[in-house]
């Protein structure tokens, strides 16, 4: 389900209309207006990126990146081939929303990257998928071909010299390759492994040829910045973090979801929106930002307002936005144990500390979940993080041990319960 | 230039350079796995990680750029911490069975955990386990809990070999290291993966469990095989060659060895091996002491001479011999009157020999063919002749140079090529000639061979355009050219190709002593460094005139003549075969009266002059096996015995001293032939075969080699036509057929191969199941099985 408050990206998408996602409906609610904004008066590229730049728009995929910025490095005059590439890999546990923005509104996808096309000089996209969500790709497939059909996309866009191909990728589920770098290496046809940096994309992409990768929020958010202004879309929401944000609501609330929401809405509001907490429980702790965040116990959440500076100075990160609420009913250890878990997978092997350390914390947190733990298990586990993070070519060792840290940080109580009792404080309650 | 400082010393270095050489140009050891200076960069095993001033973490030396004024501590707390770390993360999963590792005693992971570890781990759960995989019989995958990941053997075949073989398949701790599905790894230089891997991984088949590194004594020596002369590491152990390594050799070899160098050292220790002299009495052979068979030898050469004359000797030596063993062989002849004595014995056109003027080599140095802009490569069956040296061309097409080939068929070379003329061998003189007409009317220049019949195809235009535009090019002649029925004239037109584009030109030699052969007057119209002498037969003449006594120096002519039906007719009707030789093979002991055993290159002193003219000199490596001798003291002897002076040698440097003596290598070296001459018409469009020498028949030792023997290289040859050729004859792909040459005739299979030209059968030469067929590119039937 899903539920949007001064949307931009779901501005009048009525989600129950079955045909809510087509063309005629995204034309009908406005869309396309930017393109033929900008292809009748010919705007200059820079005015496009300054456009960009001005809103304030944060790159939504996780690291909040200005967008304009990233755009601006994209060498323009470069006479060879280049490309823009649309990062559609969620994979991060509890992140859920670029699949609704494909299902709900894939035009302002489209739009946005065919945008980002004309400022940046491409004459070619990619939007890349995440391998398990197959439903959506083909939906995506579809409103392509619809894009083509109304000479939105392809050669000649509506009747100008401007052309641009636009062509959707379906992965294999890899969470790596939702890194920049093992997505372009894994579009190439190879196995998806980060590069190593530098030489950064904008220069070295797919294929060895300048790229720019952005998140389909990212991307989808361009129509509106670039029809309404970026005065509007900055005011959504509050300086240094312009616009609004989608957040995946998920865990132990009535209505879990996505909340299309301005950016500096209260947490509190937040659970409200989505229900509260279900059957009346305590809320216990809340992951902000994806399954990489550190977590923060209710306390700490409930003052905060979701925004990237807010969150960032309560010692987390707002990532993707993906909200993760616990109750009291949670173990943190078998919550932990289950993030550990999935990065020891998801680990893409080639680093040494990477391949070898996710399975080594996950091994030493299940014997502690399993009532095996050992005296120093906890400075075994601060010690095995930090020779992992900051150690390898891509970040998913540090997205490993975040929550090793904060949870052993702020619970700490927990684990060292269980190692000293042989079984955990709380009776961990699957719902 | 940036500045840098390293440790407290300060450096410059160019631009470009990361931290890794930097560090490596001070001499300070920054320790690492995945890197290798001939691999691209991974950065993924971490060992490197070193502290930069200014970066919040410790970045990995092999992959950060120097940029100016860096200031870099490999020591400090920080660089110690991480690469403890690292080690420690290594080891938690690496097995504790250092003591049954064939790697135990030179592993990198143990001598860095030595340095940088800990000594006890701090992992206690369940260490991970890796089922073996199979890549072939050169290369034991068997223990691959033992990988740590680091790429270097996937990168090799990508990178060097040409071709991915190898991969790392899954994520995280579940990664593997492994060959294709159902494939092994097949590579012809393969066997590098051993050397690459820092771990007991990947370890040698061969050498496996045979004993412990350091049990072994290191030795120099050079590679009897290829024309190139690799540097090679023999280890021994007793007095048994256990194993053979690449010795870096930047001019030569690199860091590299082919697997036939690597591998063929088995066959010094086959059963095959020749321990005792042995003579031919009553059609049953019996061992003999040397005083016997030699009396027998010089009975013989006497008999024959006295009653058909010197003339009625033939010696025929392989180049895979020592210079000081040829030289002692021509001087042997000549000396006791025989001018018949040549090492050509796969070579099919003489013609050239009256208008050469000095000892054919490859016309440049290795290090500047494999930096020439251009390069156009003439009948070379590349990865099977010259292991190596493909690789090489392969690198230096990555660095920018444009290679061309002309050849008899369309070969996998792993590369990109600027043109190619795939052609029939009938039409390979009016493929080169092409080139010729177009290099002469790009530089409005003449050439003495008449050109008016050809037409200059669009590719031929190509390659000499390239030749033509290119700072540095060559053009060189493979074994196919060498051993063609038109060798001169195409050596001919390369030559008018060479003086009018400016390219340098010569030949790819076929074995590891071709060069030296040349040098020392083993061929019948040149003496040593070209001196005078009364001309002989040479080796195809010896043949197709039957001589009434044939001295074998090292070869087996029906594995080694450009047509072995004829060469055993030949030595079945002499009066006596004398052959020294390190092997009991097969063939000798039916057309040969008495074997001789002489030493392989591994147990005499000797030396090699490799394609590019250079002298490498070598001692033994282990004592003689059995009874067998060096063969330069084997002919010092007979020479002795047949009364000859001047064969009072008392060690193999004198010999050297001697022909040395007689002049000097650099300026005997010349391709350049008096006169040109070639007839550039297509020949009649009969249908010819096209029989290479597989990659492990070539010599001796490596046909010996059991392992070789085993890979997919060595499998029993099948022969390969266009589908045209196929319907000509009526016969479906994969159908047995007989192939007839002269009187002898295969049954075979015959495979459709859209690699060659229309006209052509392919089916190796040297190789047992087809030595009963003839020449190598003569007229071949095919008749329904």
């Amino acid at each position: 389900m899903a539920v949007f408050v001064n949307g931009v990206i779901f501005d009048g998408v009525d989600t129950a209309a079955a045909d809510a996602w087509r063309l005629d409906a995204y034309v009908a609610r406005g869309g396309y207006q930017a393109l033929r904004k900008i292809l009748d008066s010919k705007l200059p590229q820079e005015d496009v990126i300054a456009e960009v730049k001005n809103s304030g728009l944060r790159g939504r995929g996780g690291a909040g990146f200005p967008t304009g910025l990233k755009w601006s490095f994209m060498p323009r005059s470069f006479p060879g081939d280049k490309y823009v590439v649309c990062n559609t890999d969620e994979g991060e546990p509890g992140t859920f929303k670029d699949r609704d923005i494909l299902r709900f509104n894939p035009h302002a996808l489209i739009e946005g990257m065919i945008i980002a096309g004309y400022a940046m000089g491409t004459k070619a996209g990619y939007n890349y998928i995440h391998g398990e969500v197959f439903a959506e790709y083909q939906r995506f497939e579809e409103a392509l071909e619809e894009a083509r059909k109304a000479g939105f996309l392809g050669q000649h866009i509506l009747g100008t010299d401007f052309s641009f191909e636009l062509y959707a990728h379906h992965g294999y589920g890899a969470y790596i390759c939702g890194e920049e770098t093992a997505l372009l290496e894994s579009l190439e046809g190879k196995k998806g492994q980060p590069r190593f940096k530098p030489p950064f994309p904008a220069s070295f992409g797919l294929y060895g040829k300048p790229t720019t990768i952005n998140n389909t929020e990212s991307f989808a958010s361009v129509p509106f910045i670039i029809r309404d202004g970026a005065q509007k879309f900055l005011e959504a929401g509050k300086p240094n973090n312009g616009g609004t944000k989608l957040f995946s609501v998920s865990g132990h609330v009535n209505r879990p979801g996505n909340y299309e929401i301005p950016l500096g809405t209260p947490f509190s509001t937040l659970l409200e929106m989505a229900g509260g907490m279900r059957d009346g429980k305590k809320l216990k702790a809340v992951i902000p930002g994806g399954s990489s965040a550190p977590i923060l116990p209710a306390e700490i959440m409930m003052s905060c307002t979701m925004d990237y500076d807010s969150i960032s100075k309560a010692g987390s990160m707002l990532g993707s936005g993906a909200v993760i609420v616990m109750n009291e009913d949670v173990c943190m250890i078998k919550a932990l144990e289950r993030l550990a878990y999935f990065y020891h997978e998801e680990s893409c092997g080639q680093c040494t500390p990477c391949r070898e350390g996710t399975g080594w914390l996950y091994r030493v947190i299940h014997r502690i979940a399993n009532g095996e733990g050992r005296p120093g298990d906890l400075e075994l586990l601060d010690s095995v993080g930090n020779n992992m993070a900051g150690r390898t070519i891509c970040a998913l060792a540090d997205a490993a041990v975040f929550p090793v840290r904060s949870f052993t940080k702020h619970f700490r109580h927990e684990f060292e319960y269980a190692i000293e009792h042989g079984k955990t404080l709380v009776d961990h309650k699957w719902c | 230039m940036l500045e840098i400082e390293i440790d407290g010393k300060k450096l410059t270095v160019p631009q470009g350079s990361t931290v890794m050489d930097a560090a490596h140009s001070v001499g300070t050891y920054i320790p690492h796995f995945c890197y290798h200076k001939k691999l691209s960069i991974a950065a993924n095993c971490r060992m490197c990680l070193v502290e930069v001033e200014k970066a919040p973490k410790p970045l990995p030396a092999c992959a950060t750029p120097v940029t100016d004024g860096m200031k870099v501590h490999t020591h400090s707390d920080m660089a110690k911490k991480a690469q403890a770390g690292v080690m420690e993360f290594l080891l938690i999963n690496h097995p504790l069975d250092c003591p049954i590792c064939d790697q135990g005693g030179e592993c990198q992971l143990q001598d860095l955990a030595v340095g940088y570890g800990n000594s006890a781990s701090r992992y206690q759960e369940e260490k991970r386990v890796v089922v073996g995989k199979d890549m072939g019989p050169l290369v034991s995958a068997e223990e691959m809990s033992r990988c740590i990941h680091c790429t270097r053997c996937v990168r090799f075949t990508e990178e060097i070999g040409g071709f991915q073989e190898i991969g790392m398949a899954n994520r995280s701790e579940f990664s593997e290291i492994l060959p294709f599905l159902g494939k092994t790894v097949d590579s012809e230089i393969s066997g590098n993966v051993i050397d690459l891997c820092p771990v007991g991984a990947l370890t040698s088949k061969p050498f496996r469990y045979s004993t412990r590194a350091w049990e072994l004594s290191r030795r120099k020596s050079v590679s009897p095989h290829d024309g190139l002369g690799a540097n090679l590491i023999v280890q021994v152990k007793g007095n048994q060659v256990m194993r053979v390594l690449p010795l870096e050799n930047e001019d030569i070899n690199e860091c590299w060895i082919a697997d036939r160098d690597r591998f063929s050292y088995e066959g010094l220790n086959s059963a095959e091996r020749l321990q005792k002299p042995m003579i031919k009495h009553d059609g049953k052979w019996h061992e003999a002491d040397w005083q016997t068979a030699l009396e027998y030898v010089v009975k013989g050469l006497n008999g024959v001479s006295r009653d058909h004359g010197k003339d009625a000797i033939g010696v025929l030596a392989s180049p895979h011999s020592t210079t000081e063993e040829l030289f002692m062989v021509q001087k042997l002849a000549r000396s006791f009157g025989v001018n018949n004595v040549d090492y050509r014995l796969r070579r099919s056109d003489f013609r050239a020999d009256a208008a050469q003027q000095g000892a054919l080599w490859l016309g440049s140095s290795i290090v500047e063919l494999a930096s020439a802009k251009s390069v156009l490569v003439v009948g070379s069956t590349q990865r099977q002749e010259q292991p190596l040296l493909a690789s090489r061309l392969r690198q230096a097409v990555k660095k920018g140079s444009e290679l061309n080939v002309i050849h008899v068929a369309d070969d996998a070379l792993l590369t990109k090529l600027n043109a190619k003329l795939i052609v029939s061998p009938q039409a390979l003189v009016n493929a080169l000639a092409q080139v010729l007409k177009a290099v002469v009317a790009i530089k409005s220049g003449e050439s003495a061979i008449d050109l008016a019949a050809v037409t200059v195809s669009a590719d031929a235009q190509r390659i000499a355009d390239s030749l033509c535009g290119a700072e540095t090019a060559s053009v060189v002649l493979g074994n196919v050219a060498q051993h063609h029925p038109a060798f001169s004239e195409l050596l001919s037109l390369a030559q008018e190709i060479a003086r009018l584009s400016g390219a340098r030109f010569g030949v790819l030699a076929e074995a590891a002593n071709s060069v030296g052969a040349e040098l020392v007057g083993a061929v019948p119209t040149r003496g040593v460094f070209g001196a005078a002498v009364s001309a002989g037969l040479n080796a195809q003449q010896m043949i197709a005139e039957p001589r009434k006594a044939y001295v074998l120096l090292n070869t087996e002519v029906e594995f080694d003549s450009y047509n072995p039906q004829a060469a055993v007719a030949a030595m079945k009707s002499a009066e006596t075969v004398i052959a020294l030789t390190a092997f009991k093979a097969e063939g000798l002991l039916d057309y040969a009266d008495v074997l001789l055993p002489i030493a392989p290159f591994s147990e005499t002193a000797g030396s090699f002059v490799n394609m590019e003219g250079r002298l490498q000199t070598f001692n033994g490596v282990v004592r003689p096996q059995g009874e067998a001798r060096p063969a330069w003291k084997v002919l010092r002897v007979l020479g002795n015995m047949l009364g000859l002076s001047g064969f009072e040698y008392t060690s193999v440097e004198e010999v050297r001293a001697e022909w040395q003596g007689k002049g000097e290598i650099a300026p005997s070296l010349n391709n350049v032939l008096a006169s040109v001459s070639a007839n550039v018409q297509p020949a009649a469009s009969a249908l010819v075969r096209v029989g290479e020498v597989p990659l492990y028949q070539a010599d001796a030792i490596c046909r010996r080699a059991s392992s070789l023997q085993a890979t997919r290289a060595a499998a029993v040859p099948v022969a390969h036509a266009a589908q045209s050729v196929l319907d000509a004859a009526g016969v479906q792909s994969g159908a047995v057929v007989v192939l007839k040459q002269g009187e002898g005739q295969v049954r075979v299979a015959l495979e459709a191969d859209a690699a060659l030209p229309a006209g052509v059968v392919r089916l190796a030469t040297a190789h047992p199941t087809t030595i009963v067929l003839g020449g190598m590119f003569d007229p071949i039937e095919i008749k329904q099985g």
